[in-house]
């Protein structure tokens, strides 16, 4: 068939080209050349249309030919059975490469090393078989997170859970995409093959901040992948404990909505905040204290800051009571 | 000798006068009518969430400094800007405005078969436009309009109500209009036309209807199990509640894969309508184009899991249904090429309605063939959900279903009003209508090439997508003056508008042998000459004054013989 045949000479492009970003992990290539092997057929399609109408709009046009056209047949069983029949020889061809290319990708191999996304509304937490977790990272928004974190030309595979709607997780230089549906596990895997920062999106729409579920892949080699890891595994205990308040503030992404710097987001802003009294939205007032703190954390819908909505999920289960501790002890230290 | 197109003769819309007898009416064209106006109107509306969704892409507000409102207006003005745009204006442009106006010209009948149900129909639909338009006052709807569970039962204000409601009722109309075109089709044909002298666009408002009528009770139950589990808390797509998410894409997709076709199918009608009479010459392989109808009408209610190749449907169903996709895709194919085929050794004359004809042969050409890189399941699963598919739908909706709407309204605007528009300015507005749109939209491609993700209220400087942005706003402006300037020139020629004569265009169907506007009952004679509905040699040219006449007229036929001021 012909689209085997010109095959080779459409699939020059690889690396960074106009249409897409630069390919960091060994299937992006496959989308790439499938891509581009489509490109070249409809291009082909697109022009033939276009030079067709355009040179019978002009040879063709009233002015030239009068108001009665010479005769012309008004059907031919040949032409349309030809052109039926090519287009979906090139359809069959697309169908057949997108399939195969599917079902490759969608084979996790057996010996991948399993990294778990926790999705929720609105960050992305990534937890390592090492037990080590980390968080978020994009750039834009300086959240703090280290993002997901993987070792270069490992095959990693990923499995997700939601714990409140839809998601979807995608990662376009690595060509990969999934939903991230609560109910239920999804996975996808890859073999990151360049070393870098790769932005993560989350792609289904989940609400206020779906723009700002963003986050990063960091592929590092293996000797600073086994350095970071190492690094990871903080024993919170030997802390003290304002310090180890922040690991754990950093870890849960508390700052996806809360901001230490006097600005309120979706959630109020938590420095300068102990001690102060706060304004309820059903009228009434309490004040921050470490009974307040906790309730916040594992049931925080119950008591709603006034001008703020009850977005935030409970962290019940999440967080034991040392690192509730912690997190009020860091709280506290950002009284000036 | 006096023509028989002014306006001073007893018409359709001079026969009776005030609110109650619009309101009220049975008559298909002056229903006809009224949807085309509502539609207008809830165009505005979308385009006015359309300029909003542009502007805040293209930098009124900062990635960093957004504020949490900011976002839900966003959200909020890409949902009412998607879910009317689908519901109030693409799916009732060409079947209830133009249809209904022109099946039963073209069928050379009085009306509709059921016409009081046809009234009920359009009320029905104002009722759905009202809860919809509601839910703007109400709440801050931003589920999109796909109204995916959980968010939309769980996560989110209680507006979805209201619009889930509209859109059961709106489906109501829509079924009750597909009914009603299905019957009067098959029962009130003139006994001369059979199914193969039937004129195209008859072909595709049938496909349309089967399509309306089998498709949107589907959607009617997914709406009212949302309504169901968000009021009741009954489990039915919420996990914790025991229901299963990827369900309700299912079912919404089971309806609103077909629904796209519900949105094509007319527009590929005109299209075929507007080839023939402005190429002056037999269509070029009607029965292919009447079956291809038929067949994607058919194909389309049995490739929905192509929205869901990432959504964890099992993968042995996406491999199926990415093969079935591309069975849609051929007969799509082969109407492109017929009216391609039809153009040769044709006489083409650029009126305003067949440059929107034009266009569409491009622009579906692009919204098509990226449909291949969508069905594709290697590709999909890269550009799902990305601009990608957000410009390949709006090049089908927009450059080929909407542009196939305008197409229509300057094409029968004669037959409407009594007056031809085609002038600089429509001309002019069409232009830009289709230089604005690419430069909204393809920039899009690219974006979407890039991996940019859809329904984003901000992006990050370092995401590197602002200059796509930027551009496709840019182009928007140049859209919305092109179509600004469409309305406008229809506007003025209510006013001074040029008279049109019975036959402005040379067009055979049998809409163009009653005056221009028919009178209350469509024709004088009945029924009038059947033939073949493309043999462009029934007609022929009289001078400005007469336009297009029958060669060989019926000795009775008053709108080529004579007038007879009928009042
Ligand atoms: C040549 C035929 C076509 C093919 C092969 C095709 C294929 C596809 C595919 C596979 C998708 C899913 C992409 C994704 O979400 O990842 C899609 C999306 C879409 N298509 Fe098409 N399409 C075609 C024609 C049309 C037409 C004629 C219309 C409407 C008039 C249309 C409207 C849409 C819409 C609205 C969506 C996106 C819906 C959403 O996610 O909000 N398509 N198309
Ligand atoms: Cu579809």
């Amino acid at each position: 068939m012909i689209p085997v045949a010109l095959l080779p000479t459409l699939l020059q492009h690889t690396q960074e080209d106009f249409w897409f970003p630069t390919q960091a992990a060994r299937d992006a290539s496959l989308v790439d050349e499938l891509y581009y092997f489509i490109f070249y057929v409809s291009l082909f399609a697109f022009i033939a249309i276009v030079l067709a109408t355009a040179i019978f709009a002009v040879k063709f046009r009233r002015s030239k030919v009068g108001l009665v056209p010479e005769d012309s047949p008004h059907h031919s069983t040949s032409i349309e059975i030809v052109w039926s029949v090519i287009p979906s020889l090139f359809m069959v061809a697309m169908f057949w490469y997108g399939f195969q290319d599917f079902v490759a990708t969608k084979q996790i191999p057996d010996n991948a090393y399993e990294i778990q996304v926790k999705a929720k509304k609105w960050d992305w937490k990534f937890v390592y078989p090492e037990g080590v977790e980390s968080f978020g990272g994009n750039i834009d928004m300086n959240d703090g997170g280290e993002g997901m974190v993987v070792p270069l030309g490992r095959t990693i595979s990923v499995r997700m859970e939601s714990a409140d709607v839809l998601h979807s997780f995608s990662i376009p230089n690595f060509r990969v995409k999934m939903d991230v549906v609560p109910g239920r596990y999804t996975y996808l895997w890859f073999i990151p093959t360049e070393l870098g920062e790769y932005p993560l999106y989350c792609t289904e729409y989940c609400g206020t901040r779906h723009s700002r579920m963003l986050g990063k892949v960091v592929v590092k080699s293996e000797e600073d992948y086994a350095v970071w890891l190492e690094d990871q595994v903080i024993d919170l205990a030997t802390l003290p404990p304002a310090e180890a308040g922040f690991e754990v503030w950093k870890k849960n992404g508390c700052a996806a909505c809360h901001s230490t710097a006097g600005v309120n987001g979706i959630g109020p802003f938590l420095n300068n905040r102990y001690g102060t009294t706060e304004t309820l939205t059903d009228g009434t007032s309490v004040t921050v204290d470490d009974n307040y703190i906790r309730e916040s954390i594992l049931d925080p819908n119950v008591k709603v800051v006034a001008g703020f909505s009850p977005v935030m999920t409970s962290f019940a289960g999440q967080l034991n009571d040392d690192e509730i501790s912690y997190l009020i002890a860091y709280l506290k230290s950002l009284n000036e | 000798m006096p023509s028989t197109n002014t306006l001073d003769r007893t018409n359709y819309l001079n026969a009776t006068k005030g609110f109650m007898s619009w309101f009220w009416t049975i008559d298909h064209k002056r229903l006809g009518l009224m949807y085309l106006w509502s539609v207008i109107a809830c165009f505005i509306l979308g385009g006015f969430y359309a300029m909003k969704i542009r502007l805040t892409l293209s930098g009124d507000v900062d990635f960093a400094t957004q504020t949490a409102e900011q976002m839900n207006a966003y959200n909020n003005a890409f949902t009412v800007h998607g879910a009317v745009m689908i519901f109030l204006v693409i799916i009732p442009s060409i079947p209830a405005a133009l249809g209904n106006f022109v099946v039963p010209l073209m069928l050379g009948t009085k009306d509709v078969a059921f016409p009081k149900l046809n009234r009920f129909s359009y009320h029905l639909w104002i009722i759905g436009a009202v809860l919809f338009v509601a839910t703007l006052f109400i709440g801050n709807l931003d589920t999109g309009w796909t109204f995916y569970p959980p968010y939309s039962t769980g996560h989110t204000d209680p507006s979805v109500i209201t619009a889930v409601l509209g859109a059961f009722i709106l489906g109501f109309s829509s079924i009750f209009t597909g009914l009603n075109f299905i019957v009067t089709i098959h029962k009130m044909r003139p006994p001369e036309m059979t199914w193969f002298k039937m004129p195209l666009f008859l072909w595709a408002i049938y496909a349309t209807a089967l399509i309306q009528i089998l498709a949107t009770p589907v959607i009617g139950i997914s709406l009212l199990l949302i309504l169901v589990e968000k009021t009741m808390q009954i489990g039915i797509f919420t996990p914790e509640l025991g229901g299963d998410p990827v369900f309700f894409q299912h079912l919404f997709w089971f309806y609103s894969h077909p629904a796209v076709y519900i949105m094509i199918l007319p527009g590929m009608g005109v299209m075929s309508e507007l080839i023939a009479t402005f190429c002056r010459k037999s269509i070029f392989g009607y029965k292919s184009i009447a079956l291809a109808s038929i067949a994607i009408a058919i194909f389309s209610f049995i490739v929905w899991g192509h929205h869901m190749f990432v959504s964890g449907q099992s993968e042995l169903m996406s491999v199926i249904f990415s093969a079935l996709t591309f069975s849609v895709a051929v007969p799509s194919a082969i109407k492109v090429f017929n009216w391609i085929a039809t153009m040769y050794k044709g006489s083409i004359a650029f009126t305003t309605p067949m440059l929107y004809g034009m266009s569409i042969i491009w622009l579906f050409g692009i919204g098509g063939l990226t449909g291949l890189f969508l069905a594709t399941l290697g590709t999909d699963v890269y550009f799902h959900d990305t601009y990608f598919v957000v410009a390949h739908f709006h090049y089908v909706m927009v450059g080929s279903a909407l542009f196939g709407f305008l197409g229509g309204i300057f094409y029968w605007w004669p037959k409407m009003y009594g007056v031809v528009v085609d002038n600089m300015a429509s001309k002019i507005a069409c232009l830009l209508a289709f230089v604005g749109f690419n430069m909204t939209f393809m920039p899009q491609f690219i974006g979407g090439s890039k991996g940019m993700p859809r329904r984003y209220a901000a992006y990050g400087e370092s995401a590197g997508f602002d200059g796509y942005n930027e551009a496709s706003t840019l182009g928007s402006m140049v859209l919305m003056t092109g179509l600004v300037l469409a309305l406008g020139s229809l506007l003025v020629s209510l006013k001074n508008g040029k008279k049109s004569p019975a036959n402005p265009w040379g067009g055979v169907t049998l809409e163009w042998q009653t005056p221009s506007p028919p009178p209350e009952h469509n024709f004088e004679i009945d029924p009038p000459v059947v033939g073949d509905p493309y043999d462009m040699t029934l007609v022929e040219w009289k001078g400005e004054e007469e336009g297009f006449l029958p060669v060989n007229p019926r000795a009775d036929a008053p709108c080529v013989a004579d007038v007879k001021p009928s009042a």
